[in-house]
């Protein structure tokens, strides 16, 4: 029988496999240099996967697959049809095809990290998708952004804020950002990033590992499928 | 014998079951990745041949008439049937010219028969994913995704008549801004009862060619900036 034969319809239970990361937030903010550097920190010792959620192209998926961070295989570019937030939060079944497709083709996988297409501040995940979400905001969107809040920004397991370098240039006050962050999601994690400068993410990707590790502590680690036999 | 979930129930019930499950399966919001196709429509306004309200009528009108009749037919074949799900596939085959609409269709029913087995566990869909695991061409899946949930073959065909249009003129409001009301208005003059019948003889299934579809979704395939899968 061929990888593909098995059936997907089981509801998932999460059982065996990977934890399923979606990482959203506005256009520009940095959610694909994210992708790319957590799969420089996290690819020595996580078997990853990824899927792209373009808005026009596969721009989001040739620029990983250029970065060199993860064999370009094991990226999937899916569609949208003009509304990303449909694809990650009401109708996920492309997504959800492209996740199993990657773990039935390079798994078992112990992360796969789904980016939404740039969208707005009421995007988030479904559930049925992502077990874990990053929301990621930039400093030069304006510091208010925290505290205008949202469901990307208050109900996301962790919020990013990226692009520190540039809050001297835009006159975006990180202490004000830090505190209507945490004023507004009751006390989940945001870190500060500059993914320009630490091309890893450190601290991003310490958190994922915190998060896998869990996640198969809870489930059990991801190991090659027997039920055929 | 369609396996429905009413079994045992008066039959009043039975018939009220399969037409809420028709309102489910034709509704764009039925969560089975059919917002991201545009059945052509997306390239059509890119070459400029739909650009208001009545080139996109035509459009429609002749998506109906002939990849909308083919895809009742289909669906009414599947929904009325339980087993050689390898044969009808190949009917469909034979009858869609354009290995990017083939592509199309086949994720497509790929994605509706993993959401239908959730939401109408039946041991028909269940084979149907068994005999065709990369995924049935995307009106038989209807179909058979109709016979779970308890529609007859009628409401099967009408379905596909439906969805055949409705994603094209949906993209259409969002690629070109058109009103949404005149759009509906165009959908609600169609003519869907027009291309529903009875099928009792898979090899003698309707083969209503469309070419510009076929040339305009493999065009699609090619270009560089799209926003839908199809």
């Amino acid at each position: 029988m061929s990888a593909n034969h098995d059936d997907h319809h089981e509801a998932p239970d999460g059982h065996n496999r990977a934890l399923r990361l979606g990482i959203g937030g506005p256009v520009g903010s940095g959610k694909t240099a994210l992708v790319a550097a957590l799969c420089r920190s996290l690819g020595p010792s996580l078997r990853l996967g990824v899927v792209t959620n373009d808005i026009y192209t596969t721009e989001d998926a040739d620029f990983l697959r250029r970065a060199g961070v993860i064999d370009p295989a094991r990226i999937t570019a899916v569609q949208t049809g003009c509304c990303p937030h449909t694809a990650i939060r009401d109708d996920i079944a492309a997504n959800i095809d492209a996740v199993e497709t990657l773990e039935e083709r390079f798994g078992p996988l112990d992360l796969v990290i789904v980016e939404s297409g740039g969208d707005n501040l009421t995007a988030t995940f479904s559930r049925g998708l992502a077990d874990k979400q990053i929301f990621v905001l930039d400093v030069s969107g304006g510091d208010k952004v925290p505290r205008k809040g949202g469901p990307g920004v208050t109900s996301a397991d962790l919020l990013v804020v990226n692009k520190t370098d540039l809050a001297p240039m835009v006159g975006a006050d990180l202490t004000v950002m830090s505190r209507d962050a945490a004023k507004v999601r009751d006390g989940k994690p945001v870190l500060f990033t500059s993914i320009r400068e630490d091309k890893g993410a450190h601290s991003v990707a310490e958190w994922v590992v915190g998060i896998v590790g869990s996640w198969q502590h809870e489930h059990g680690t991801p190991h090659s499928h027997s039920y055929l036999s | 014998m369609h396996g429905s979930p009413t079994g045992g129930m008066p039959n009043q019930g039975a018939a009220t079951h399969g037409l809420a499950a028709l309102l489910l399966l034709a509704d764009s919001r039925l969560p089975a990745g059919g917002h991201a196709h545009s059945g052509g429509a997306e390239e059509a306004c890119r070459a400029g041949l739909i650009t208001g309200a009545d080139d996109l009528s035509r459009f429609l009108r002749g998506r109906l008439a002939t990849a909308g009749r083919v895809a009742a037919a289909l669906a009414w074949s599947a929904c009325s049937a339980s087993a050689s799900w390898e044969l009808l596939d190949a009917e469909a085959d034979a009858r869609i010219a354009s290995p990017a609409q083939r592509q199309a269709s086949r994720t497509q029913g790929r994605l509706l028969v993993r959401t239908a087995r959730r939401i109408w566990p039946s041991a028909t869909l269940n084979d149907l994913a068994k005999a065709l695991p990369e995924g049935s061409h995307h009106p038989i899946a209807l179909g058979v995704a109709a016979q779970a949930a308890g529609c007859t073959p009628d409401q099967a065909a009408m379905a596909a008549a439906y969805t055949s249009v409705t994603g094209a003129a949906t993209a259409a409001v969002r690629l070109l801004g058109l009103d949404p009301v005149t759009v509906h208005r165009v959908l609600a003059e169609l003519p869907y009862d027009s291309v529903i019948a009875e099928q009792h003889d898979w090899s003698a299934l309707p083969a209503h060619a469309a070419p510009a579809l076929d040339l305009l979704a493999e065009q699609h395939l090619r270009t560089e900036v799209r926003l839908f899968v199809s």
